[in-house]
């Protein structure tokens, strides 16, 4: 039983501005059925830039729906420039507080709200596109979004960016990674005083060529021959199959087929098997998606 | 709250009156030790004995074959163990199921960092086991085999018969953990060789605190616990005496009507299935060839939390394989194995039925269901239109 205060519970019974907006000036989408929760969020502005007509449609336990509830209550009336400024944190301490384990629906409001905006703003597709290396495969979690949480919320644990972000929280496999974020980011901020005065060596040194990187060329061969010859047999053993789509940078594009298809366990694959191979034989910096 | 409908019964079970009569009076006057030397103490050595006793005619075994422990967990540990211990060194290899409970599937992972072989076999979309797969997984250094009887989720049945004669051709320990299907089916270990077997007291109307592990007659089974001659030495520590009583008081009220219960809960489980499918849309059943007490469907486009809550509001008592439920983020790892879509595992519902289960319940979760389940599809963004 979790230990929901009466606010998230009255927000969870009688959610407020449920619904849709049919021509809405922005609209925000994150998460996903195989998250377990997600959010649409879409709002109206009236002639003074302020948010006079917000609605959400959740898909998720008590605190996904309740957060996102508080949430609209808390912005209409706005400006967006007011909105924006509302941190997770903020739609917390509005509902009372909330167990450890469902902060992240907090984070999801935040998010929605956050890609709302940018879709009234420059008419970007409502849907928080995943930017950069995506470090949690399971709950398609990036590097960028693990180092903002750490670095706001001052997280000191893997269990608290799980709690804040979802990373980590699925087959564990990028454990040490995220331990690895929270080090570097501690050791950053203490660092920083001291490295203002070395900065200018520093980046010249950043600037000499590295002699052991590959040509795209090179590392394109190499991605195609350590599929078909470590990746594919592995999968064919389960019945499984996989095609690669597209290379481009250090992304991988890749479909898988076979029994592989409808497996639910496929996100696995490429976290447990395609990505380790691909970043042992090739390059540690490669990240594998699905086409 | 005035209302309770609980349908949570593979989780835990209401004591039966006529099993707290029988322990009240060894929570008040009868307090003594029955490892006392003296007669207060010693008395209670009999009612022990009749107890262990109740609980072997239920299994259709003798009453040295029954150890009574502190709960089903302890007891699969006990066995998992057991099995590996009185096997040659040699044999460091255990095989299990995707679908076990936690207290075999945490002992196979604990047992893998200790350098021994855990293989789990999987199960289908119906949430069968295939016995070719599981009889090729049973190797020559393989010292144990554990099967769940039934499923706790799912309710869904092994061939434990067949699964005993396979494992005992192949040389290796058998132990079942049997805690979802005492009081449920007919259970005769006369009839093929199990080497263990797991129950719990509180999934059969006993109290929480006590557990059965059956060990085959011939076994010296090595403790799990050390430090007292009690159980035979099989397991130390003064007994629970009253939850030993009313677990076997329990074991006898089992038996006593077990077809005429299973009937009537087969029944309003029948009732309840197909109301709920005629009543919702985009509904499934997890699981084929159940138990007669268990129903685990999925809603589809809404999570289960919220629809536990909302039932909790109405007074209706289940559980979920959500993920948002028990803190963890991934849905059951039952339903995953059976490749339940994830957007259904999220949206899974279990009601457990007991022998007190009534229509009037049923007819009452019948009715509540259906706005719930509107109520939470009409906040989903998934939801198609129409």
């Amino acid at each position: 039983m979790w230990d929901y205060t009466d606010k998230v519970m009255d927000h969870f019974r009688n959610p407020k501005n449920v619904g849709f907006i049919k021509d809405p000036d922005g609209v925000g989408e994150v998460g996903s059925m195989a998250c377990g929760d997600a959010l649409r969020l879409m709002f109206k502005l009236d002639g003074q830039g302020r948010i006079q007509d917000v609605k959400f449609q959740t898909f998720g336990c008590g605190s996904a729906i309740a957060t996102s509830s508080a949430l609209t209550v808390m912005i209409t009336g706005k400006t967006l420039e007011e909105a924006e400024k509302y941190t997770n944190q903020d739609i917390v301490d509005y509902l009372g507080g909330l167990p450890d384990q469902k902060i992240h629906c907090s984070v999801m409001g935040r998010e929605a709200l956050e890609a709302a905006i940018e879709n009234y703003r420059d008419g970007t597709v409502g849907q928080k596109k995943l930017e950069g290396r995506v470090v949690c495969v399971c709950f398609g979690v990036t590097e960028q979004k693990i180092r903002d949480a750490i670095k706001q919320g001052d997280l000191k644990s893997v269990e608290e960016v799980t709690n804040h972000t979802k990373a980590g929280g699925g087959c564990g496999g990028c454990v040490p990674e995220i331990e690895q974020l929270i080090a570097e980011i501690r050791s950053e901020s203490e660092e920083e005083v001291r490295a203002r005065g070395e900065q200018q060596e520093s980046e010249e040194e950043a600037d000499s060529v590295d002699p052991g990187k590959l040509t795209n060329l090179q590392k394109m061969k190499m991605i195609v021959q350590t599929i078909e010859d470590d990746i594919i047999p592995e999968l064919k053993k389960h019945g499984g199959d996989l095609e690669l789509v597209d290379i481009s940078g250090n992304k991988v594009l890749v479909e898988l087929k076979g029994a592989c298809t409808d497996c639910g366990m496929s996100r696995f694959t490429l976290q447990t098997l395609v990505q380790p191979k691909l970043r042992e034989k090739v390059s540690a910096e490669l990240v594998v998606m699905e086409a | 709250m005035d209302k309770l409908v609980y349908l949570d019964n593979n989780a835990t079970t209401a004591v039966a009156p006529e099993v707290f009569e029988v322990m009240k009076p060894f929570l008040t006057s009868r307090y003594g030790n029955p490892s006392s030397i003296h007669s207060f103490g010693g008395r209670v050595r009999a009612d022990i004995d009749l107890a262990r006793q109740q609980v072997a005619n239920m299994l259709n075994v003798s009453a040295e074959e029954i150890v009574f422990t502190g709960c089903g967990s302890e007891s699969d540990n006990t066995a998992i163990m057991a099995g590996l211990e009185l096997s040659s060194t040699m044999k460091r290899h255990i095989v299990t199921t995707k679908v076990e409970h936690e207290a075999v599937i945490q002992v196979g992972h604990w047992l893998t960092k200790k350098g021994y072989e855990v293989t789990e076999v999987g199960v289908d979309s119906k949430g069968q086991l295939d016995l070719d797969e599981l009889e090729s997984a049973i190797r020559e250094d393989t010292a144990l085999v554990s099967v769940m009887w039934a499923n706790n989720e799912t309710g869904v049945l092994y061939p434990i018969e067949k699964i005993a004669e396979m494992v005992k051709a192949k040389g290796a320990y058998f132990h079942t953990d049997a805690v979802q299907v005492a009081g449920k089916i007919p259970i005769d270990l006369s009839k093929f060789p199990v080497d263990f077997l797991a129950l719990s007291g509180h999934k059969l109307h006993a109290p929480k605190g006590v557990g059965i592990l059956y060990v085959r007659k011939g076994i010296d089974l090595p403790p799990l616990l050390h430090g007292g001659h009690q159980e035979d030495s099989r397991r130390a520590g003064t007994e629970n005496v009253a939850g030993i009583v009313g677990l076997g008081a329990a074991a006898e009220l089992a038996v006593s009507d077990l077809d005429e219960v299973t009937a009537r809960e087969s029944r309003l489980r029948d009732k309840l299935e197909s109301g709920i499918l005629a009543s919702c849309k985009d509904v499934r059943i997890n699981g084929v060839d159940r138990i007669p007490n268990t129903l685990n469907v999925s809603f589809e486009y809404v999570e289960g939390e919220s629809i536990l809550l909302m039932m909790d509001d109405v007074g209706i008592c289940a559980s979920s394989g959500s993920a948002c439920t028990s803190g963890s983020l991934d849905p059951s790892h039952v339903l995953q194995a059976m490749n339940v879509p994830h957007s259904a595992a999220h949206g899974s519902i279990r009601f457990s039925l007991s022998r007190y289960t009534t229509d009037q319940e049923i007819d009452y979760v019948l009715e509540q269901m259906p706005p719930i389940i509107e109520r939470l599809r009409a906040i989903s963004p998934f939801v198609p239109f129409e």
